[in-house]
C-alpha cells in the first residue's frame, strides 16, 4: 500500500516539475512583466506532495512496513521509534528523498520570496531547479527508490547501523543537506544570471540570503558531525579528515568565499563573473562530493554500502552540470573592469578567497589523489591528517592575521592610520602567549604562532566590538568566534594528555600522574544491545581528584556489531575521556584514557560562528 | 616598540629550541601509519591484531635507534605507500605537495595584479 | 590565448570525469598482494619445536618456498588447510609454515588434528616477525625463489584457483 502512494507520488512530482518547466517557458514568451498564477500554485502544489511522499516513507520506517526493501534493510520493529523515524534518512535511498525535498522547497520559497527581481530571472532560476529537481527524481525511480517492493515479505528487518542509533546522527544529515543541497539554488540562480544577462547588484541580493542560509546549515551539519565522530567513533578525535568528511568541508569553502564576494559584489558590483563561479562551484562541489560518498569509490570509515550503478548515475549528472556551467561561463564571459583598491575591503574579501580556494584545492587535492595514482599508476597511497595538517596550518597563521586586520579597512580606499594600533594588539597577543608558555608549558613554533595570530584575531575583534557601529556585528561575530575555535583547537591540542595502556580486572596502574584501577566488569542487557560496563577509578595524583568513569563495550543484536562507547566527564575547564576495548585471546582490556581541555568550547565557538550568519540572515531580512 | 617584540619572539624560540630536542617521538609516528586492517584509522586509534603488533615493532625500531624516516621507509617497503598516511614527497606526489602552494603563489600574483591594474586606472 | 586556456579547463574537467569513471568499477579493499618482487631481507625465524633458527640460507636449497602464516585460532586457516596438504607433495615446493600469535599445546592440537604440510615449522609468537614479511592478518601466504624474492602473495585462504596458479608456478621451468 504505502510503496504504492510513495511510487504514485514520484511520478506525480515527475510530471509536475515537467508541468512548472513548460509553463515557465511559456511565460518566457509573454510580454508583460508578471509570471503565471498557475506556476506558484504548481510549485506549492509539488512542495506539498514532496513533503507527503517523504512522511508516507516515515510511515512505513514507523510502522515497520518490510515489504519495502529500505525499510527491511534499514530498519527492525524492536528499534527505538526515534531511530526509526531517523532511520528514515539515514540510508541512501530515503537521504535522496530528502534531497529532493529541499531542492524542491528552496524552489518555491526562491520563487515567492523575491518578487521584486526581473521576471525572467526568476523564471529561468525556476526552469534550471526544477531540472535539477528531475534529474534526482530519474535517479529515485530508475536507481534508487526507497518505495521498491520486495516480495515475499520478510518477518524482520536487518536493521540499522548501531553507531548510526545516535541522536547526533539523527539530526546531522538533514543539517548538512540544508547546506549543500540548499547551495543547489543559487547554482540555479547564477545560470538564470547569466542567461537572462540579471546581473550585478541585484543578483547578489537575490541570493545572499540563501547563500548565508546554506552557510549556516552547513556549518552546524558539520559540527554536529564532529561532535558525533568524537563520542562515538571512540578516538578522542573529533575531525580526521576523511574523505567523507572532506566531502562535506569543500562546499563550505566554496560557500565561505561566496559569502564574501557577494559582498563587494552588493557594494561596488565588480567581481560578478568570479561570484557566479562560486555560486557553480559550492553547487557542483556537493554533488562532487555525493559521488564520492555514494559511489564507494573512496575508502572510508563512514562508507555508505556502495553500488557503482549509482556512481554512474551521479557522474553522468556531475557531468552534464559541469559541462552545461562551463559552456554558459565561456558564452557569457565578458572581461569587467573590476576596480580594487589596495587597503580596501575589496582587496581583503578577495584575500579572504584567495585563501579560501587554497584550502579548497588542498583538500580537494589531498582527497582525490589516491584516486588519481590508483588510476594512472596502480600506485596506491594515502593521504591523511598528518598532510593536511603540515600544509595548511602554517598558512592559517597568516589567514588569521588577514581576518584581524580586514574588516577595519573601509570600502573603497582606507589609508593604514591603524598601523600603530594593530602594533599594539600584535604584541598584546604575543604576551599572553608567552604567558602561556611561561606559567603552563612550551610547545612548537608552529603552535606558538597559531595562538598569537587567533589571540590577535580574537583582541582585534573585541576591539572593533566597541569601535565600530552595530551593523558589522555579525561578521565580528563569526570572526571572533573562528579566532577563539583556532585558539581553543590548538590549546586542546597542545595540552592534552593521553595515555594508553592495558589492564585486568582488578588490576591497578600507575602512569606518571595518574593511577588507574579497573574496579568491575558488568553485563547489562539493554532493548537492542548488551554490553560490558567497565568501572575505572581515575586518580590525578596532582590535583588530587578522583573520578569514576564507565566506558562500555556494546555488543548489538540486529545487525551484529560490537561498538565501544566513551565514557566523557565534561566540564568547563575539558573533557576526561576514556573508551575500553577488548583484546582478543587475552583477559587484557585496551584502555585509552585522555584529557582533553577546553573541548566544550570548540563547539561553543562554532555554534557562535554559526551564530554569525543567523544574525547576518536575520539583518539581510530585515533590510530587504 | 618593533625592538620589544622581537625580544619576546626571540625568547619564544629559544624556549621552542628546547623543547624540540626530544627524540623521535612514538604517538607521532603511531598517527601517520595507517591500520591497513581498519577503516580509515591509523593504528594509533586502533587496537586490532594488526595495530597492536605494528605497535610492538616501532618501539623495537626506535629502540634500535632508527630514524622517523627510516621508520617509515622500512614499512612502506613491507606493505606499500598506503601505509603511510603523510605521502611521500618524491615524483609520483610531487603534484599533491605541490599544486597547493603553487596555488597560493598564483592566487597572490592575480589579487596584486588586479590591485596594479585599477590602480593604473585611477 | 583564452582559446587555450578554455580548451584545457574543459580537457581538465574530462579527464577527471574520466578518471573517476574508471575509479568505479576498481577494488577500493587494500590488499599488498601488488608488492611482489621484492626480495625478503633479513630473514630470522625461531624454528617452532627447538632452538633453530631459519635464515634465507634454508630457503636456497628448494627452488621454492611457500610460506604460509597460521593459528589454531583462526577459523580461515582450517578452510585452506586442505590445499595446503595437496601442496606439500609438491617436488619443487616445500612449505614454511609460520605459527602466528598461538600457543603451542593449541597448534600441535591443530596439526595433529588435519594434518601437518609443513616442511619448516617456525613460530612467531609476539607477531613482529610477520611485519618483515608484510603480513596484516592471517591467513596470508607468500610464495618466494630460492633467491627468496616474493612471486606471489596470497591473502585470506587459498583456494582451488590459488591452489593451481601456484602449481602452475612450480611446475613451469
Amino acid at each position: 500500500m504505502l510503496s504504492n502512494t510513495g511510487n504514485f507520488l514520484l511520478f506525480i512530482n515527475i510530471f509536475l516539475s515537467s508541468l512548472i518547466i513548460y509553463n515557465s517557458y511559456k511565460c518566457l514568451k509573454t510580454k508583460n512583466n508578471i509570471i503565471f498564477k498557475n506556476i506558484y500554485q504548481i510549485s506549492l502544489m509539488q512542495s506539498t506532495l514532496v513533503l507527503i511522499c517523504f512522511f508516507t516513507l516515515i510511515a512505513a520506517f514507523v510502522v515497520s512496513d518490510f515489504s519495502l526493501i529500505t525499510v527491511y534493510q534499514n530498519s527492525h520493529s524492536l528499534k527505538p521509534l526515534f531511530y526509526k523515524i531517523s532511520g528514515t534518512w539515514g540510508n541512501h535511498e530515503g537521504s535522496l528523498l530528502l534531497w529532493v525535498i529541499i531542492l524542491t522547497i528552496f524552489s518555491f520559497l526562491f520563487l515567492i520570496l523575491n518578487k521584486n527581481h526581473s521576471k525572467n530571472y526568476r523564471l529561468y532560476t525556476l526552469i534550471i531547479q526544477n531540472l535539477l529537481i528531475l534529474g534526482f527524481l530519474f535517479f529515485i525511480i530508475l536507481n534508487s527508490n526507497p518505495f521498491s517492493s520486495i516480495n515475499p515479505i520478510p518477518k524482520e528487518g536487518l536493521g540499522l547501523n548501531p553507531i548510526l542509533q545516535d541522536p547526533a546522527l539523527a539530526i546531522h544529515p538533514p543539517l548538512l543537506y540544508i547546506g549543500f543541497v540548499g547551495s543547489s539554488i543559487y547554482f540555479s540562480a547564477a545560470m538564470a544570471s547569466m542567461i537572462s544577462n540579471y546581473s550585478g547588484r541585484l543578483f547578489a541580493q537575490s541570493i545572499k540570503s540563501w547563500v548565508l542560509i546554506s552557510w549556516t546549515f552547513q556549518t552546524l551539519g558539520i559540527l554536529v558531525g564532529s561532535i558525533w565522530a568524537y563520542y562515538e567513533l571512540g578516538w578522542g578525535g573529533f575531525w580526521f579528515w576523511d574523505p567523507v568528511e572532506n566531502a562535506s568541508l569543500l562546499p563550505w569553502f566554496a560557500m565561505t568565499a561566496l559569502l564574501h564576494s557577494l559582498l563587494v559584489l552588493e557594494k561596488r558590483n565588480t567581481l560578478y563573473f568570479w561570484t557566479i563561479i562560486l555560486c557553480l562551484l559550492t553547487f557542483i562541489l556537493s554533488v562532487t562530493g555525493t559521488f564520492l560518498v555514494r559511489s564507494g569509490i573512496l575508502n572510508s570509515v563512514h562508507t555508505f554500502a556502495n553500488d557503482p550503478s549509482r556512481g554512474i548515475y551521479i557522474l553522468i549528472f556531475l557531468s552534464l552540470m559541469i559541462f552545461a556551467s562551463i559552456y554558459f561561463l565561456f558564452s557569457k564571459y565578458r572581461p569587467t573592469n573590476d576596480y580594487i583598491n589596495s587597503n580596501s575591503k575589496e582587496t581583503f574579501v578577495l584575500i579572504n578567497n584567495w585563501f579560501m580556494m587554497f584550502y579548497l584545492i588542498t583538500v580537494l587535492l589531498g582527497t582525490l589523489y589516491p584516486i588519481f595514482t590508483d588510476a594512472i599508476s596502480n600506485n596506491k597511497i594515502s593521504v591523511g591528517p598528518p598532510f593536511y595538517n603540515s600544509v595548511i596550518i602554517p598558512v592559517v597563521i597568516a589567514f588569521l592575521f588577514f581576518m584581524a586586520i580586514g574588516p577595519q579597512a573601509k570600502w573603497i580606499r582606507n589609508k593604514f592610520s591603524n598601523l600603530k594600533s594593530i602594533l599594539l594588539i600584535l604584541s598584546g597577543a604575543i604576551f599572553i602567549n608567552f604567558a602561556i608558555v611561561y606559567f603552563f608549558k612550551s610547545y612548537s613554533l608552529i603552535s606558538n604562532l597559531i595562538l598569537i595570530s587567533s589571540l590577535f584575531l580574537i583582541i582585534s575583534s573585541i576591539f572593533d566590538i566597541f569601535k565600530n557601529n552595530r551593523l558589522g556585528l555579525p561578521r565580528i561575530i563569526s570572526h571572533l568566534s573562528f579566532g577563539f575555535l583556532i585558539l581553543f583547537i590548538g590549546l586542546s591540542h597542545n595540552f592534552s594528555v593521553e595515555k594508553d595502556f592495558n589492564l585486568k580486572l582488578g588490576e591497578v596502574k600507575k602512569i606518571d600522574d595518574y593511577e588507574f584501577a579497573l574496579l568491575d566488569l558488568k553485563l547489562s542487557q539493554e532493548t537492542n544491545y548488551r554490553a560490558v560496563v567497565g568501572k575505572l577509578e581515575v586518580n590525578n595524583s596532582n590535583t588530587m581528584k578522583r573520578r569514576t568513569l564507565y566506558p562500555e563495550i556494546r555488543i548489538y543484536d540486529n545487525p551484529q556489531t560490537l561498538t565501544y562507547e566513551a565514557s566523557i566527564q565534561t566540564n568547563f575547564l575539558g573533557d576526561h575521556y576514556l573508551t575500553m576495548s577488548n583484546i582478543d585471546r587475552s583477559e587484557y582490556y585496551n584502555i585509552k584514557f585522555q584529557h582533553k581541555p577546553l573541548m566544550i568550547w570548540i563547539w561553543v565557538s562554532v555554534i557562535l560562528l554559526s551564530f554569525g550568519g543567523f544574525l547576518s540572515l536575520f539583518k539581510n531580512a530585515k533590510n530587504n | 616598540m618593533k625592538f620589544k617584540i622581537l625580544l619576546i619572539i626571540f625568547f619564544i624560540n629559544l624556549n621552542i629550541n628546547l623543547h624540540a630536542n626530544e627524540l623521535v617521538e612514538e604517538s607521532k609516528i603511531h598517527k601517520n601509519l595507517r591500520c591497513l586492517v581498519c577503516q580509515g584509522q591509523s593504528i594509533a586509534d586502533s587496537n586490532s591484531d594488526f595495530a597492536l603488533t605494528l605497535k610492538m615493532v616501532v618501539k623495537d625500531l626506535i629502540d634500535q635507534g632508527k630514524t622517523e624516516k627510516e621508520i617509515y621507509s622500512f614499512l612502506s617497503d613491507k606493505y606499500g605507500d598506503w601505509i603511510l598516511y603523510k605521502p611521500k614527497i618524491n615524483l609520483g606526489n610531487f603534484l599533491l605537495w605541490g599544486i597547493p602552494y603553487l596555488a597560493l603563489i598564483v592566487g597572490g600574483v592575480i589579487i596584486v595584479f588586479l590591485i596594479r591594474k585599477s590602480s593604473k586606472k585611477a | 590565448m583564452q582559446k587555450i586556456i578554455k580548451s584545457i579547463i574543459v580537457l581538465l574537467f574530462i579527464f577527471v570525469l574520466l578518471v573517476f569513471y574508471n575509479s568505479l568499477y576498481r577494488e577500493t579493499n587494500y590488499s599488498t598482494d601488488y608488492l611482489v618482487g621484492n626480495k625478503l631481507a633479513k630473514i630470522n625465524l625461531k624454528s617452532f619445536d627447538d632452538n633453530k633458527i631459519y635464515t634465507s640460507e634454508d630457503f636456497k636449497k628448494s627452488r621454492y618456498t611457500l610460506i604460509n602464516f597460521w593459528a589454531s585460532w583462526c577459523a580461515p586457516c582450517r578452510v585452506e588447510h586442505p590445499y595446503l596438504m595437496q601442496l606439500s607433495k609438491e617436488k619443487n615446493l616445500r612449505i614454511l609454515g609460520v605459527n602466528f600469535k598461538d600457543k603451542k599445546i593449541n597448534a600441535s592440537k591443530f596439526l595433529n588434528e588435519l594434518g601437518n604440510p609443513y616442511y619448516y615449522m617456525a613460530k612467531d609468537t609476539k607477531g613482529k616477525q610477520s611485519v618483515n614479511f608484510g603480513i596484516f592478518g592471517i591467513p596470508e601466504s607468500i610464495l618466494i625463489n630460492n633467491d627468496t624474492i616474493v612471486l606471489k602473495k596470497f591473502i585470506g585462504p587459498l583456494n582451488e584457483q590459488n591452489l593451481n596458479d601456484i602449481k602452475k608456478i612450480i611446475n613451469s621451468l
